[in-house]
């Protein structure tokens, strides 16, 4: 093995290869880091398959048993009125979304438990580059989770136009980014993956109920309707809806700005943390 | 190579500060083999840190190959291939995917990184696992991969925060061949950590750290000599009694004075005194069970300097994993 006739001096010698700017360095890593969670998620199927059956209760068993009597409220849309398995399946996809997204901040806290963080932050590569990396990892994962219960729309007698389903795709993406940036700023300066469970389990849970994802927006009591109000999810759930059944409780421009809006500040934060940490 | 000077880290929190590295000033040449000692928590690894740019000093500076580490980190990055103490590589990727992605962040083009990626783990002998998820590896060839991954970049300065920890005897000697080897051949400056100290011994200058400071610098050789020309060991039924004879005789042997085992005293021979060391042992007035001399090892210089064994901690260190 060591006789090899390529030496080290031949393979390694010579001086280190030129930095390329800053900005390319930082878009290659960007990449990299991005193509690594990808590589995992499709490692990891069966965590896909499994993340998949939580969604699934939600409609068929929540859905049926709580369709007769919020059909009953009538929730109206433009054609008609619709049933309340139509009205969730939107929520339920966001929920998807949410899920999985808030995985990319226990990525970060397993990447450092298990040491590759380190790995990571000697590189020649910003914190910016690092943090962006993994929000866009985790948000790719999150769509593909969320794709995969959108397209058993067939099931819950929806009818929805291929436009319709590439515009879903696009809210989705605006979601999953949302809510990773979320997850990240969360994961940023933990070091345990149990206490951010815990942590999470605070945030998630309390970010999916005022979503609006299982009720009507409208006609709730003062305090909720102000908590949903600044509840990032109950945005994007409001633009799928009116996007896969054309229903919606707020305006699309403010809809589209406050997930806008709720992203970039997240995503600041995180950078700004991840800079300030060790 | 490396530059510091008084380099100091204060760890600030509410509950007081705690000064990690407490003004330390070493140079290391191009191409010199350079040794940190010291026991855990003495700041070895915050020297580290702050080599790499994870961590900020309080103060003083620290100038790798001619750029300082805080006005140029990424420059300083790019030179330094670094083996972790810890385990770092991505367990759920296979061995390949660790040195592509590791060469893609460190903006190697796909052509180099493929040349030197394969050379690298022919020469680790880990070739024929490329592509098996580094999980299934053992402890000894992550630790290879490791290497393999600090070398893609080709740097110049090559540290290694204990890299033997943990591993068995055989991988550890493998482990050491090829950094020899890398060092030969390319001429590579390595600054290591470690708490083998015959494997510090091979280096070419060693420095002693405690408690944050520097308290012994120079070649292994030096260093032991100051110490000691001789390390006397014997081994007697009264031990107390023995080295209250010795400290009244020779005062300045108070705290040199290392008990091993059952009944056994260790010490250097006492400067200025015209004995031979069996001459020596032959005016001590107790009955002697046994007795030997030997010439001083690191291990000996190391526990002059901090006080402490290195040993115990190993065996600690080496349980809790």
């Amino acid at each position: 093995m060591m006789e090899k006739d390529v030496s080290f001096k031949a393979t390694l010698g010579g001086a280190p290869p030129i930095l390329a700017s800053p900005l390319k360095r930082d878009l290659m890593g960007i990449y990299t880091l991005w193509q690594r969670d990808v590589i995992r998620l499709w490692r990891d199927r069966i965590r896909l398959v499994g993340s998949f059956i939580q969604p699934l209760l939600f409609l068929f068993i929540l859905g049926s048993g709580l369709s007769p009597r919020m059909g009953a409220m009538g929730i109206m849309r433009s054609g008609g009125p619709l049933g309340y398995q139509g009205f969730l399946f939107p929520g339920i996809v966001a929920m998807s979304v949410l899920f999985t997204a808030s995985f990319a901040g226990v990525a970060i806290v397993w990447d450092r438990e298990v040491g590759f963080l380190k790995e990571v932050l000697v590189a020649p590569l910003s914190r910016t580059a690092v943090v962006l990396g993994k929000i866009f990892g985790g948000a790719t994962n999150s769509v593909v989770q969320g794709s995969l219960i959108l397209l058993l729309f067939p099931l819950f007698h929806l009818h929805i136009s291929p436009e319709r389903l590439i515009l879903a795709f696009l809210v989705m993406i605006l979601i999953g980014l949302t809510q990773t940036s979320v997850g990240v700023l969360l994961g940023v300066r933990m070091t345990s993956s149990q206490g951010f469970m815990v942590l999470m389990n605070f945030v998630i849970l309390p970010l999916f109920f005022l979503s609006g994802a299982l009720y009507p927006l409208d006609r709730l009591p003062g305090w909720l309707s102000v908590a949903s109000r600044v509840d990032p999810l109950s945005y994007g759930v409001d633009l799928l809806r009116w996007d896969l059944v054309g229903v919606h409780y707020h305006s699309l421009w403010t809809d589209l700005s406050s997930l806008f809006v709720f992203m970039g500040i997240m995503g600041v934060l995180s950078v700004v943390l991840f800079n300030k940490t060790d | 190579m490396i530059e510091a000077i008084n380099l100091k880290k204060v760890y600030r929190s509410r509950r007081g500060d705690r000064v990690a590295v407490d003004g330390i000033s070493f140079s290391v040449r191009e191409g010199e083999f350079f040794s940190f000692l010291g026991p855990n928590g003495a700041g070895k690894t915050t020297t580290i840190q702050m080599m790499v740019a994870l961590l900020a000093p309080t103060s003083g500076e620290i100038i790798i190959d001619g750029l300082n580490v805080v006005t140029y980190p990424h420059q300083v990055r790019q030179r330094i291939g670094i083996i972790f103490q810890d385990p770092s590589l991505d367990d759920r990727l296979t061995a390949w995917e660790n040195l592509e992605f590791h060469g893609r962040l460190y903006g190697i083009d796909s052509r180099t990184r493929d040349k030197r990626s394969n050379f690298l783990l022919d020469v680790m002998g880990i070739s024929e696992r490329r592509n098996d998820l580094v999980r299934t590896f053992s402890g000894g060839m992550k630790r290879r991969l490791e290497i393999a991954r600090g070398l893609l970049h080709s740097p110049r300065l090559l540290i290694l925060d204990e890299p033997t920890l943990g591993l068995d005897p055989h991988s550890r000697r493998s482990v050491w061949e090829y950094i020899h080897r890398v060092r030969r051949d390319v001429g590579m400056t390595v600054f290591l950590t470690t708490h083998y100290l015959e494997e510090a011994d091979s280096s070419d200058r060693v420095a002693i750290m405690s408690s944050g400071k520097i308290v012994a610098q120079g070649t292994p050789d030096r260093l032991k000599k100051d110490l000691s020309s001789e390390m006397l060991s014997v081994e007697t039924a009264n031990p107390d009694a023995l080295n209250a004879y010795l400290i009244a005789h020779y005062p300045s042997l108070q705290n040199q004075i290392r008990r091993e085992g059952d009944g056994i005293l260790l010490f250097p021979l006492p400067p200025g005194i015209d004995l031979s060391p069996w001459d020596l042992l032959r005016s001590i007035p107790l009955p002697i069970r046994e007795a030997s001399v030997r010439r001083p090892n690191l291990d000996d210089v190391f526990i002059y300097h901090t006080g402490s064994g290195l040993k115990n901690e190993n065996a600690d260190k080496r349980g809790e994993r």
